[in-house]
């Protein structure tokens, strides 16, 4: 995995949201615009883990002929036009599953993919979407939630790479305005059992949540359904750029406590 | 218990609902062996469902249609009209042991939510249902009789507006409210444990049609007939014949030719949704394919885990029935017997009708429902 700097800005966006072309200029506006990694989305029909934006965000996507292989294609161009910060296919199992386990996981890897994030994949279930990810020497990227016990954090941990991705609120993915208690525990309980990097995501929208998530322990945000709502219908960067850059700014302003 | 079934089943969910899952195993393996809990269960689904359903002997249609002896197991006697309720009420008593205020679930026909609304307004619990807008515009009636009851219907705009996007909402629901709300899926599909669950609280129809036919026949029938959407009828029957040497047929909804519900008969493959690895229609990038049937209830891009083992194992066959030959079965056993059986039980029905003729077999059907909420709808179509 492309080294993941800290604290670090990582905006999800659905590839092909309304299309390929789009996607792309959206990416490289974030990323002059402070973001230090992205989760690129390859849409599913059934997005059982979002919330309405993105599941709007990922209908529009289909609509306009998006598919797995041309996400991993615009993944490739990326690469090509030297984008270098790591990027993460986020998607359902199955498409994974459908495509190929190690056929799709090679073909992410041959683009630049640095990993994957699969919201409907948990451990138990993981076993062969990981090996696919060992044998390619991608980051298979596992969640961890309020609801989990120490001992399943630390079951979770053992095993886990890259980073862990700790929900915010137990629910779906959807702008919410509120710090999240629950996160800011899970965060000092995920710190003390990991060396990992934890990123927060799920329920992110504005600054002060960012900054304070950083301030609480944090090493990176994730921003989805704020930044869809941002574009979405309107199909401008601008917008999206400026709150990127004052996410980052603010962000790396914080001093831990 | 066991996650599998053979290479189907498991745990497909976001990790939020992993630890809400393994505590509905937990509570599941408590009141299984529980004597109290069955007690109760036993005598509810007695004195306020109706239980044990007859095993009748349709005779006239036997003998109209010349392929043997056929038997009807007659869930559509039930309260409320269908077998959804032996599901229903199980899991809301479960629900009650663990301390839940809040149902939720999903539905197609809208039997399985008026169901769970039936078993939540008898236990006092507060209910939701989830429907797709297309299901909840042909099933009108239902959805009159859920709020009746006191249950709030959400109708679900999302995906092809059917059961699997109901399913979809259902599961985010749960996902942020697992604490205070048991969800109440109503087949026998989803992440484990729901497909023993929703298999077990089912099981009553085999076990008792079983016990039935040897009263009346002597010896085992030669095969048992159901139909199949997420499959829950049909193992509930199939469950008690298993190890028997009894041939087993579930039936798919064929839909009009061009647009179908045909999974382990046509082209679908396996794939992973609703927190299960199973067959799902989808295309060739994986994305879930719209289905279509005549019939609300078997309108689903996936089946039960269950049933894909089945399948694989070659311990039970499937078929399909198109939307003409189940409206065909519907007005044959409405003519013959006086049966107005609901529009998924009549695919089964509809397949008994294209067997193969025969003296001395003995066949079960199971008449997962009745069909008066199926008539406005016939109505429309035999016009």
């Amino acid at each position: 995995m492309r080294e993941l700097k800290k604290p670090a800005l990582m905006p999800y966006v659905c590839c092909g949201d309304p299309d390929a072309k789009f996607t792309k200029k959206l990416i490289r506006e974030m990323v002059a615009n402070g973001a230090d990694a992205i989760e690129l989305g390859v849409p599913f029909s059934d997005p059982m883990a979002d919330g309405k934006t993105l599941q709007d965000a990922a209908e529009r996507a289909l609509e306009g002929g998006m598919t797995p292989k041309k996400a991993i294609e615009v993944l490739r161009e990326l690469r090509e036009e030297g984008i270098e910060i790591p990027i993460f296919i986020m998607t359902y199992y199955n498409i994974v599953f459908s495509n190929g386990v190690a056929d799709f996981t090679k073909l992410a890897k041959e683009a630049g993919a640095d990993g994957f994030i699969i919201p409907d994949l948990p451990i138990e279930e993981s076993g062969e979407m990981r090996s696919a990810c060992d044998d390619n020497d991608r980051v298979l990227v596992q969640f961890i939630t309020p609801n989990c016990s120490d001992k399943r954090l630390e079951r979770i941990a053992k095993d886990a790479k890259g980073f862990l991705y700790a929900v915010s609120v137990l629910g779906i993915t959807g702008a919410r305005d509120e710090v999240s208690e629950d996160a800011i525990e899970l965060i000092r309980r995920a710190k003390k059992i990991t060396d990992l990097p934890v990123v927060i995501g799920f329920g992110i929208s504005n600054e002060a949540q960012a900054s304070q998530y950083v301030k609480e322990g944090a090493d990176g945000v994730i921003i989805g359904s704020k930044i869809a709502g941002l574009y979405a219908g309107r199909n401008n960067t601008d917008e999206v750029a400026g709150f990127c850059s004052s996410v980052a700014e603010k962000m790396k302003r914080v001093t831990r406590v | 218990m066991k996650r599998y079934f053979g290479r189907y089943g498991g745990q497909f969910v976001p990790e939020t609902l992993v630890p809400a899952l393994t505590h509905l195993e937990d509570e599941y393996c408590r009141i299984k062996d529980d004597r109290n809990f069955q007690e109760n269960l036993g005598s509810l689904l007695a004195d306020y469902c109706g239980r044990p359903t007859p095993l009748y002997l349709a005779k006239r249609l036997s003998k109209k249609l010349g392929v043997g002896k056929i038997y009807l197991k007659r869930e559509d006697l039930l309260h409320t009209g269908a077998h959804k309720i032996n599901n229903a009420i199980g899991q809301c008593l479960l629900a009650k042991k663990m301390g839940k205020k809040r149902i939720i679930a999903e539905t197609g026909a809208g039997q399985h939510g008026v169901a769970t609304a039936t078993a939540a307004a008898l236990l006092g619990l507060e209910c939701e249902i989830y429907m797709g807008s297309i299901d909840a515009k042909r099933q009108e009636l239902n959805v009159f009789k859920m709020n009746l009851l006191g249950t709030r219907v959400n109708i679900v705009e999302s995906g092809s507006r059917t059961l699997k996007d109901a399913i979809n909402e259902a599961l985010r629901d749960y996902t942020a409210n697992f604490r205070d709300t048991h969800y109440l899926i109503g087949s026998a599909l989803g992440p484990h444990p729901y497909p023993t669950i929703v298999r077990d609280f089912q099981s009553v129809i085999g076990a008792e049609a079983k016990k039935q036919i040897l009263e009346k026949e002597g010896e085992l029938p030669d095969c048992l007939v159901a139909c199949v959407g997420g499959g829950s009828n049909a193992i509930g029957l199939f469950s008690a014949f298993l190890d028997d040497a009894v041939g087993m047929i579930g039936v798919e909804a064929g839909g009009d030719g061009v647009r179908h519900a045909e999974r382990l008969t046509g082209k679908a493959r396996e794939g992973v949704l609703h927190g299960m690895k199973s067959y799902f229609l989808q295309d060739k990038d994986g994305q879930i394919q719209n289905t279509y049937s005549v019939s609300a209830g078997l309108d689903y891009a996936g089946v039960g885990p269950e049933h894909s083992n089945l399948k694989e194992m070659e311990r039970a066959e499937y078929v399909s029935v198109n939307d003409q030959e189940a409206l065909a079965a519907f007005k044959a056993l409405s003519q013959y017997e006086g049966i107005s059986p609901a529009l998924e039980s009549a695919h089964a029905v509809g397949y008994v009708m294209k067997m193969e003729k025969s003296e001395d077999k003995t066949i079960i059907v199971n008449l997962s429902g009745r069909g008066d909420k199926d008539a406005p709808q016939v109505k429309e179509l035999l016009r």
